[in-house]
């Protein structure tokens, strides 16, 4: 909420700077976004009037004007297209100096002497851009007068973002409570008045919905001028709040909104058809609203209605037919008692936020519409003339809100807060802020609570006011005290942070990408699932939610290679979101993956020599890496499979234990071709809780007898797979084989077509004695002779 | 006999003129093998009378011992010469690069959450992760943001078409935590951080829709604002590594805690010397209602709760200043971090 701080000052007025001002609310909890200076310094203008105005002789666009500034005249040259004799205007005289030290000097412009500058609004800082023409003042405007004091321009404008709790601070009236309670000084409460009603006019309103609106205040005014002239001083104060001026009853009411809080209404009386009843909206009810649109209102939504039609949402906005014409003469004045949760979220609902939907949300004073109608009555009258009648009240007693009591413990204060503070430093702290305080024992209050702090309502909330107001830079520092107590960590359990390590050793960078991504992208990769879909994306390009880790990675390697960076390593971890089918029953996992992808050469740039492409063994390594980091890489295994968005002859899904957990292979040319991408790309993502998940090491006993190793060179088909001959050595070669270690894969000459060589070495040791070469050699038979029994591989001679 | 000092002589010539260890050898053969020119000398002495043949013999002697010195000096040198020439001719340009992977780099974002975690983990909190599509209760209800609060049009939240939502902040594993601890039967102390992705439905210069936060939790039979105070202080000092960093509390608004605080701290300072305020975290004493949705006795505990901005610490912390760069994934970005 914006405010002037010349209009909170005539209602609490501390001895303290701006700048001390703002602090100290700030650290109440209103905290200041920004505060300006409604005008910047500047000097020497004063009202002048134009007493007459010619055509310069010279000039086209010039006026040579004569100008009153009460005792004297003086000849100003001025090219203003709104010059004209009887306007009131700022006159810099000679002598003046207006903002950014503009000093105004006799001169001659075009042979003819100007003595002085007429302004506008943008010369006197009053306004950012250009005015186009000179400022027009009020004809009532006393000429002479200084302009600073004229527009009681040495005001500051504070801004404060007010929490949602405290809706109570959104008016003036509010804002000098907590000046007050914080600053102890005394609010000085304008003189409001009662206006006692000169005529017997009132009009019909009703209730049909006494829980959102128990209270309606209303008031007929008669022979009212709306096209009297708002004085300056409440034009300036609205300004000040960010409020344009339009016409005396519309300001009015907006005046009393920003001074109290109470938001209000002025109907044009000859509109209404009937009698006012404030109802629920019937389902698909329309309303035309100002700007000419129709909203079509739901039967949730509160309305203000008159016999033929409705008038506005209540507590948001007036329709059409709320308004006042220039030409009206008769005023309904409403001021009317919305319940919160009635109005919370309608004017959302509607693709509307008014001043009042503002405050209603919040929670207006339910006992503050009878004053804010004789406060707005006053001013209208004051300004536009006319009779009153007198106040009718509607309330449904039982509906409003009810006085509330809170009980205060002291030892609440010092658990919560952690500083015992004693009962009499306790209490006034909250009776600053209009508490009522009832001790009910030594160390208990009874508090009863203003009608307008809504936010309060048990006793954690009286302790935060009292921790508020006694500052809570002013409370102790204590150090949290817990038992020192030792908790398990899973030994078994790597921390993701270690892997990403072991990625980072090896080349990789960190990407992080959205959760969401375009639905084209996920198509193109993962074409046989749906991706969960945003109600309310930002984009289309940001709309539906990642089923797997590579979208986002390909598009980080795009996004890379198009700035000159040709060999990419990226990894990634975060969670995926797969909608699980189950008959009718549909479950969402959304577990944490961990990915990478490479592309360009195997070995960074180098004076080495250039090296090779990256191919899928390199990424497989990086892979098989983290299952030893993990120490489980036994448990793996790879298994040639398809996926849509993968080479078909180069990708494999990632097992564990058998249970597939995972994807590696190269990006298919296609989808490469399609995220314009041109150079081979390998990837791979695999269920970082399955990868997390190791176990203990269990030590083996050192051999002090020695290896024995025997080579084969096997000649197969070259669609066999050499994992498939690991496992037949492994499951012949008895329980003192060690390791399996392929070293060479070899088909071309020399191999008969179609066929290919593998040259293995197999190493055996025993824990307690030196093998035999007959043991061996038995090994080396059945594996051997297993091997060209199952996959028809034969030694190669 | 009388030519013996000049086949020595000799000898020793040819000892200095060998140039490497063939000939050098050649040069022993020649003179002190079975047949070498001084080991005959030893058959002359045969023709000496046998007072006369220990005097000669030593002489003889002597002279093969000269020569084999000579050689064993000559050999070392040679030996020594080789291996001079050997390593001249190994030397190596030790400026050029080093071979192998270079080394990549973490995500400043996860850099800032495993640090902000790891200090609290030190003290004996442990770390809780979330779902990120969350449901109404746990992102909003429990922790006391009705359906009609003013709180939530603030959230700018993402729905799912189910009516879940994108959790809009890490605050939700608060609940599934206390709500597992009272499920395990397992009491307080509960103390945890949850580092992890939000979502908002806002983005702009300083607003992306996909952020991190990190939250904590601290549940206990004596749990107060004072010590909230002296945690967090102590935290965002040890984060910048700064003694002196002012921090002070501003009295704020979240709906699951009472009371609420929003902490600043120094950053910079005004013309004036006066200190300009940057705001970083929100804070507060839970509030008794989110205990209660979670299951907690709110007159036996008492907890804190905080959470923090992590792109807004990195930015801090490294100088970055547009958000939006840590998204891009540019290498650039990235291989500046370690």
């Amino acid at each position: 909420m914006k405010f002037s701080e010349q209009w909170l000052r005539t209602w609490v007025n501390p001895d303290a700077t701006t700048e001390e001002l703002v602090s100290k609310i700030t650290m109440a909890g209103l905290e200041v976004d920004e505060y300006t200076l409604v005008a910047p310094a500047f000097s020497g203008v004063v009202v002048g009037e134009i007493v007459a105005c010619e055509q310069h002789p010279d000039a086209d666009k010039l006026r040579v004007t004569k100008v009153s500034h009460g005792t004297e005249e003086f000849q100003v040259v001025c090219g203003a297209p709104n010059a004209r004799v009887g306007i009131k205007i700022p006159f810099a005289m000679v002598g003046a100096v207006l903002p950014g030290n503009f000093k105004i000097k006799k001169a001659k412009l075009r042979g003819v002497e100007s003595l002085g500058m007429l302004c506008g609004a943008d010369e006197i800082g009053l306004a950012e851009e250009r005015a186009d023409g000179l400022l027009e003042l009020p004809v009532d405007a006393p000429v002479g007068e200084d302009i600073r004091t004229y527009l009681n321009l040495n005001d500051t404008i504070i801004d404060v973002d007010l929490t949602p709790n405290r809706g109570d601070c959104l008016s003036i009236a509010g804002l000098a409570r907590e000046v007050s309670a914080n600053f102890l000084a005394d609010v000085t409460v304008p003189a409001i008045e009662d206006v006692i009603a000169t005529i017997d006019d009132t009009f019909e309103v009703n209730l049909e919905a006494p829980e959102q609106c128990p209270r309606f205040v209303g008031r007929v005014l008669r022979n009212v001028n709306v096209k009297a002239e708002t004085p300056v001083w409440m034009v300036e104060r609205l300004r000040r709040s960010g409020i344009r001026s339009i016409d005396p009853v519309v300001d009015v009411t907006n005046y009393v909104m920003i001074e109290l809080g109470t938001p209000m209404h002025g109907y044009d009386l000859d509109r209404l058809e009937g009698c006012i009843n404030v109802r629920l909206a019937e389902q698909g009810e329309k309303l035309l609203m100002l700007d000419g649109t129709e909203q079509t209102l739901n039967s949730n939504t509160l309305v203000i209605a008159d016999e033929k039609k409705v008038l506005g949402i209540a507590g948001v906005m007036g329709g059409e037919h709320s308004g006042v014409n220039a030409d009206a003469t008769s005023i309904f004045l409403e001021c009317a008692f919305f319940d919160k949760i009635a109005i919370a979220g309608k004017a959302r609902a509607y693709g509307l936020h008014t001043d009042a939907s503002h405050r209603f949300e919040r929670g207006v004073d339910y006992q503050m519409q009878t004053k804010a109608i004789e406060r707005a009555t006053g001013l209208i009258l004051e300004i536009c003339g006319g009779e009153a009648g007198p106040v009718v009240e509607v309330a449904v007693e039982e509906n409003l809100p009810k006085a509330k009591t809170v009980i205060l413990n002291r030892s609440k204060v010092a658990s919560l807060l952690g500083v015992d503070l004693p009962a009499d430093q306790i209490a006034p702290l909250l009776t600053c802020l209009g508490m009522e305080l009832t001790a009910t024992s030594e160390d208990q209050w009874s508090v009863a609570v203003p009608s307008w702090r809504f936010d309060i309502s048990i006793e954690e909330d009286l302790v935060e006011e009292v921790g508020r107001i006694y500052g809570y830079n002013n409370l102790p520092n204590t150090m949290p005290l817990a038992e020192l107590r030792l908790q398990i960590i899973d030994e078994a359990k790597i921390d993701l942070s270690e892997l990403r390590r072991v990625l980072v050793a090896r080349g990789y960078r960190e990407a992080i990408n959205f959760s969401f991504i375009d639905p084209k992208l996920h198509t193109l990769f993962d074409p046989e699932r749906e991706a969960e879909p945003l109600a309310n994306p930002i984009s289309s390009e940001m709309s539906v939610m990642r089923t797997s880790l590579m979208p986002g990675m390909v598009s980080t390697l795009r996004h890379n290679l198009n700035r000159q960076q040709n060999r990419i390593r990226i990894f990634e971890s975060g969670q995926i979101f797969i909608r699980n089918a189950r008959g009718t029953e549909s479950s969402l996992t959304q577990d944490l993956w961990m990915g990478g992808a490479i592309c360009g050469s195997r070995d960074p740039e180098s004076w080495h020599g250039a090296g090779s492409s990256v191919d899928f063994f390199d990424l497989k390594g990086d892979v098989e890496a983290l299952f030893a980091r993990v120490g489980n890489a036994a448990e793996y295994s790879f298994r040639a499979a398809q996926r849509p968005a993968l080479h078909p002859g180069q990708c494999a899904e990632i097992l564990r234990n058998g249970e597939v957990v995972g994807v590696i292979g190269a990006l298919h040319p296609k989808v490469a071709k399609a995220c314009d991408i041109n150079v081979p790309v390998y990837l791979f993502e695999i269920s970082a809780d399955v990868l997390v998940d190791g176990s203990v090491t269990s030590f083996r006993e050192l051999s002090k007898y020695p290896e024995v190793r025997r080579d084969m060179a096997l000649v197969l088909d070259q669609a066999t797979p050499e994992a498939d001959v690991e496992a037949v050595i492994r499951e012949q070669a008895g329980e003192w084989l060690r390791s399996i270690r392929l070293f060479d894969v070899y088909s071309g000459k020399g191999v008969e077509e179609g066929k290919k060589s593998l040259a293995l070495g197999v190493t055996w040791r025993h824990a307690e004695r030196t093998l035999t070469d007959e043991e061996i050699n038995a090994s080396f038979a059945a594996i051997t002779s297993a091997l060209a029994d199952k996959l028809g591989a034969a030694l190669r001679q | 006999m009388e030519n013996l000092q000049a086949l020595t002589n000799a000898a020793l010539a040819a000892v200095e003129a060998a140039t490497d260890a063939a000939s050098l050898d050649q040069v022993r053969v020649q003179y002190l093998g079975k047949k070498g020119e001084i080991s005959l000398l030893m058959q002359e002495l045969r023709h000496l009378s046998p007072e006369e043949k220990p005097k000669a013999g030593a002489k003889i002697n002597e002279a093969k011992q000269g020569v084999e010195a000579a050689i064993r000096a000559r050999k070392e040198l040679l030996e020594s010469a080789a291996m001079d020439a050997k390593l001249a001719a190994e030397s190596i340009d030790v400026s050029l690069p080093g071979r192998g992977e270079d080394v990549g780099s973490i995500h400043p974002v996860t850099r800032t959450m495993e640090r902000i975690s790891e200090y609290f983990r030190t003290i004996g909190f442990t770390v809780e992760a979330g779902p990120e599509i969350e449901d109404d209760f746990h992102n909003f209800e429990a922790l006391n943001i009705p359906d009609h609060h003013p709180a939530r049009a603030m959230h700018d939240t993402f729905y799912m078409k189910d009516g879940s939502v994108l959790r809009t902040h890490t605050s939700p594993v608060q609940i599934r935590t206390m709500e597992r601890f009272v499920a395990e039967n397992r009491n307080p102390p509960i103390a945890i951080v949850c580092p992890g992705k939000v979502y908002r439905c806002d983005s702009d210069m300083t607003h992306s829709p996909m952020f991190h936060q990190v939250e904590g939790l601290y549940v206990a039979e004596k749990a107060s604002f004072a010590d909230l105070k002296s945690l967090l202080s102590d935290f965002l000092r040890v984060f910048f590594e700064r003694d002196d960093l002012e921090v002070r509390f501003r009295p704020s608004y979240f709906p699951f805690t009472e009371p609420s605080a929003e902490v600043d701290i120094e950053w910079g300072r005004n013309e004036d010397g006066s200190i300009k305020w940057l705001e970083v975290l929100g804070c507060g004493m839970v509030h008794p209602d989110v205990f209660r949705h979670a299951g907690i006795d709110p007159e036996k505990y008492t907890g804190f709760a905080f959470g923090m901005g992590v792109e807004r610490f990195a930015m801090l912390r490294y100088g970055v200043r547009d958000l939006r760069q840590f998204f891009e994934n540019d290498i650039r970005f990235l291989e500046q971090f370690k």
